[in-house]
C-alpha cells in the first residue's frame, strides 16, 4: 500500500538530521501509533528498499508501537482501549471518541556516530 | 577504533511535509470562505454518485466544484461533469492516495473565493487516505449496504479519521438484507458518537437530511463539524 512512501519520507527525515549534524545513521527510532494506518511488518520490509543507496544504506528501523489512548468522561482519566474496533473504555466500558494518543507517525531517535 | 553509537533525539513527524501543505490549504480555504469536504471510500460504494447528486442538488443555491482522485481513468471527471459544476481529474498513477500537494497543485489558478463547497473524492480505498490530511474541514467515509454490515470494524483507522458516515445505496438495503442495527452498532463501537446519515443517490432518498447538514455546516462550519482530527 503505501509503506513505501512512508518509508521514503523516513529516510528524507533522517537524512536531513544526519547531514545537518554530520553523522552517520545506524538506526532510525520510530513512533508507530495502532491508529496511524500503517503496516508494521509491510513497512520494516520497504524501508530496506527505501533507504537503497542513500547514506542511510545498511541501517536500521526500530519500531516502537504507540498503544491508543483515550479520554474516559466517566472516569475523567486517560484509558486504554481493549481493540481499536471498540472505543470504549476499558476500565468502564463507556464509549469515547476522544484519542489521546495512537495516531503517531514519528522518527524519535537517531542512533549514530 | 570506532567510537561508540550513541542517541541523538530529534522529533519529526514523517508526514510533516503533507501536514504543513495541508494546513495552508485549511487556512486559505477558511480565508475564501469556502467549505471543503471530503470523501473517502472503498471501491464500489457510489462515491461517485453520491457527489454527482450532490453537485447537481446544491447548484441551484450555491457555487460547488469538486476535485476527484483516480489512479488511472478520467470517468469519474466526466461522470460528475454532467452536474455543470467545475470539475478536475487528479489522476495519482499507482499512488493509492491523494496527498495535499497534488490538491495544491489541482488548486493553481482556481479562485477560491467565489465558491461555497468544494468536494473531494478520494481514492477508492479504505486504508491509505487515513493518514493524509488534506486541508479539509469535513470528512467522509462512505459505505454501501452491499458491501456489509461489518466495514467499520474491518476499516477502523479510517472510521476514526472521518467525521461523518454515509450509509449510501440504501434502496437495496431490503435485496441484501442489511442488517441496520448491526452496522449502526459497528459504526459507534468504532466512532462513538459520529454523525451518520442513510441515503441512496438513486432514488434521493436520504438526500435532503444530507443537504441541510452541509448547509448547516456553510454556516456555522466550526460547531457543525468536528475538528481537532490531525
Amino acid at each position: 500500500m503505501h509503506e513505501l512512501s512512508i518509508a521514503m519520507s523516513i529516510v528524507e527525515v533522517a537524512q536531513e538530521e544526519a547531514k545537518q549534524r554530520g553523522v552517520q545513521v545506524h538506526a532510525v527510532h520510530l513512533k508507530l501509533g495502532a491508529l496511524a494506518g500503517i503496516v508494521k511488518e509491510s513497512l520494516l520490509s520497504c524501508y530496506e528498499m527505501a533507504c537503497g543507496d542513500t547514506p542511510l544504506k545498511g541501517s536500521r528501523l526500530i519500531i516502537e508501537d504507540v498503544p491508543v489512548v483515550v479520554f474516559c468522561p466517566a472516569c475523567e482519566a486517560p484509558r486504554s482501549l481493549s481493540s481499536t474496533q471498540l472505543f470504549c473504555c476499558a476500565e468502564c466500558g463507556t464509549p469515547t471518541p476522544r484519542v489521546l494518543q495512537g495516531k503517531e507517525l514519528e522518527v524519535v531517535a537517531l542512533e549514530v556516530e | 577504533m570506532s567510537p561508540e553509537p550513541r542517541l541523538v533525539e530529534i522529533r519529526k513527524n514523517v508526514l510533516k511535509q503533507n501536514d504543513l501543505i495541508a494546513r495552508n490549504l485549511r487556512e486559505r480555504f477558511r480565508a475564501a470562505g469556502v467549505f471543503v469536504v471530503s470523501l473517502v471510500s472503498s471501491p464500489g460504494s457510489g462515491k461517485t454518485e453520491f457527489l454527482e447528486k450532490t453537485l447537481t442538488l446544491l447548484q441551484p443555491r450555491y457555487q460547488v466544484a469538486a476535485l476527484v482522485g483516480d489512479l488511472a481513468t478520467e470517468n469519474d471527471a466526466e461522470r460528475l461533469a454532467r452536474s455543470r459544476a467545475p470539475v478536475k481529474q487528479i489522476t495519482t498513477g499507482t499512488l493509492c492516495h491523494l496527498e495535499a500537494a497534488m490538491v495544491e497543485k489541482a488548486l493553481e489558478g482556481w479562485k477560491l473565493n467565489r465558491l461555497d463547497f468544494l468536494f473531494i473524492e478520494n481514492v477508492g480505498n479504505l486504508v491509505c487516505p487515513a493518514a493524509y490530511d488534506l486541508g479539509e474541514e469535513l470528512r467522509l467515509v462512505l459505505f454501501s449496504v452491499t458491501e456489509g454490515e461489518d466495514k467499520p470494524l474491518k476499516y477502523p483507522t479510517i472510521f476514526n479519521s472521518a467525521d461523518v458516515a454515509i450509509v449510501t445505496k440504501i434502496d437495496l438495503a431490503a435485496v441484501v438484507e442489511f442488517n441496520w442495527q448491526v452496522a449502526l452498532g459497528n459504526v459507534q463501537a468504532v466512532r462513538p458518537e459520529m454523525p451518520i446519515f442513510k441515503l441512496s443517490a438513486r432514488t434521493r432518498e436520504g438526500m435532503k437530511e444530507f443537504l441541510e447538514f452541509l448547509e448547516m455546516c456553510l454556516v456555522q462550519p466550526r460547531s457543525a463539524a468536528p475538528s481537532g482530527r490531525f
